[in-house]
């Protein structure tokens, strides 16, 4: 019943031309910055000299294009997310999710679901316009693995927690700035503690749990923090939607 | 093991202090249709949602063909078509992918998905519609496509809110007919406004007034109360009312305004020879008589009226 949901979702962005321009508009803007990476790392490396300052092509042009992925979907969540729960408030088509035979948590993880699907189909394509790269050089597929699964991961948070603020309002806006200051919080977080990188509260920014997988490197203390993060918020938006039951 | 469809046990529901719905128990047995009647913000809907599972409610129970709806509420909710007052249609998809997404949530097999689609348009009279965005057919359409979402999977129990709110005679009349035909083989429970609908398509009716039901009987039982055993008699020079009940058979008389007289008579009297017998003896001068039939709106008046007088009663 969870994938009936999550095809509804697809469906309904796919219904309109928002989910194709926002694919389309998104990977122009990635393919730019992979073909900016790409001129700039022959600069660059014709200009270094000593071996230390030479790196591979995968991790230049990697970083770039996950670099700028990980701030557009900063962006890009809050206004794919914010139509999932508030425009069917607001539409009044709510109940017939509800009085369908799924529970709440299906249509939560549904939901979801929906959304990373479509955001990992960019996910996807950035990993398959990276492995070109193999084409005329031999690729490091280590690093854009673990940078898809950091980009796979941060955006399910990014997701969970839109839904969630999807959750409690009735205006897709509304949800769309929430999420996105929210997000830009978490984002910047790290930032405020730049003077003393140890203190716990640095642990909670988003930013600071996709530097190791954009290093390449996959800690499984990171992929439990976005997993947490991504389950809390999903808990909390079964949480409200049945408050809207019970309270009504 | 009876064999009721629907059972609401004492159904309670508080918002914010105030008794929305209260207490209100009633059954319904398979092909029977029921109509819910109430002046607005009775509680129909709010009941409504209730036995639908998209409200919990405050006190009492729900049971759907014997399945708690609190308990279980998968399984109830899979006997359950609803169709809500505000119809949740998305309106970016066409009929079809529109049908074929309520088939799939409502967990009909992938292989009998099409027919069902196929089955619920032609029911509907949806199937020309098929292609078409929801967003841009008529309203009528619209609501043709809300109750086929309803009845898609062949639900036990199909609950529709207001459904001919807003719609042009014609469709009224196709959707009463639909209506009755669906009410063949599922319970169907209806509310509305319309007087006149309830008396053509249902077999039950119960009036809600402030949350609470103060009828709840066969339409049979409605109607009788509206004919009765009443005559209405224009005279133009009428007697004292008591001189009505030396005829035989009459048990009450009523001067009314006008010189009319209302009287009432026993079961199975036929008085209405031996009064115009009278009137032509007594010169009353007699120039219409017929049987005094209550509207249906008085009788609705009457019960959601007698309610009002009872709670202010004990306050006086």
């Amino acid at each position: 019943m969870i994938i009936n949901v999550a095809r509804k979702e697809l469906k309904s962005v796919f219904a309109s031309p928002m989910g194709w321009v926002i694919l389309s508009l998104l990977m122009f803007a990635f393919g730019t910055q992979y073909l900016n990476g790409v001129n700039d790392y022959f600069a660059v490396m014709s200009g270094a000299m000593r071996p230390a300052e030479r790196t591979g092509v995968t991790q230049f042009v990697g970083q770039s294009v996950y670099g700028l992925a990980s701030f557009i979907m900063l962006f890009a969540v809050p206004l794919l997310s914010m139509r999932l729960i508030a425009e069917e408030r607001r539409s009044q088509t709510l109940p017939f999710l509800f009085s369908a035979p799924i529970s709440l948590t299906e249509i939560v993880v549904g939901k979801f679901l929906g959304l990373v699907g479509f955001l990992s189909i960019l996910i996807i394509f950035i990993a398959a316009m990276l492995s070109t790269l193999n084409i005329w050089s031999d690729i490091d597929f280590g690093f854009i693995v673990a940078n898809s699964i950091g980009l796979l991961l941060m955006v399910a948070s990014f997701s969970a927690l839109g839904l969630y603020f999807s959750s409690l309002t009735q205006q897709p806006v509304v949800a769309a700035i929430l999420t996105f200051v929210a997000l830009f919080a978490l984002m910047m977080f790290d930032r405020f503690f730049a003077g003393d990188p140890n203190n716990i509260l640095a642990n909670l920014s988003l930013t600071r749990h996709f530097q190791t997988f954009s290093g390449g490197l996959i800690d499984t203390a990171d992929i439990a923090y976005f997993i947490l993060f991504t389950v809390t918020f999903l808990t909390l938006t079964v949480r409200r939607l049945d408050a809207d039951r019970l309270r009504g | 093991m009876n064999n009721f469809t629907v059972e609401a046990i004492e159904l309670t529901r508080v918002y914010g202090g105030r008794e929305a719905v209260s207490n209100v128990s009633f059954t319904l047995s398979k092909g029977e249709v029921l109509g819910f009647l109430g002046p607005n913000g009775a509680g129909k809907s709010t009941t409504m949602k209730m036995l639908t599972g998209n409200l919990a409610p405050s006190h009492g129970s729900v049971k759907i063909c014997g399945i708690d709806m609190i308990e279980n509420p998968k399984e109830a909710k899979a006997l359950i078509g609803y169709l809500p007052e505000m119809r949740p249609l998305y309106k970016e998809l066409t009929v079809d992918e529109y049908l074929i997404m309520a088939a799939r949530l409502h967990r009909v097999s992938a292989k009998h998905i099409k027919s069902a689609v196929e089955t619920a348009k032609e029911r509907c009279g949806l199937g020309h519609m098929s292609k078409r965005l929801i967003e841009n057919l008529s309203n009528g359409y619209q609501q043709r496509v809300g109750i086929a979402q309803a009845i898609i999977h062949r639900p036990m129990v199909v609950i529709l809110d207001e459904p001919t709110v807003g719609l042009d005679p014609i469709q009224i009349r196709d959707i009463r007919a639909l209506i009755r035909e669906v009410g063949g083989e599922h319970s169907v429970i209806i509310s509305t406004h319309i007087l006149p609908e309830v008396e053509m398509v249902c077999d039950h009716v119960q009036i809600i007034d402030k949350g609470k039901l103060v009828f709840n009987g066969a339409i049979d039982v409605l109607k009788k109360q509206r004919v009765g055993n009443k005559l209405l008699i224009s005279m133009h020079n009428p007697p004292a009312a008591d001189a009505m009940l030396n005829i035989a058979g009459v048990t009450e008389a009523e001067s009314l305004p006008g010189g009319l007289i209302r009287v009432r008579f026993a079961e199975n009297a036929t008085p209405a020879e031996a009064i115009v017998q009278a009137a032509v003896h007594h010169g009353w001068g007699l120039y219409q008589i017929a049987p005094d039939q209550t509207s249906l709106e008085d009788v609705f008046m009457q019960l959601t009226y007698q309610e009002q007088v009872a709670e202010e009663q004990p306050a006086a």
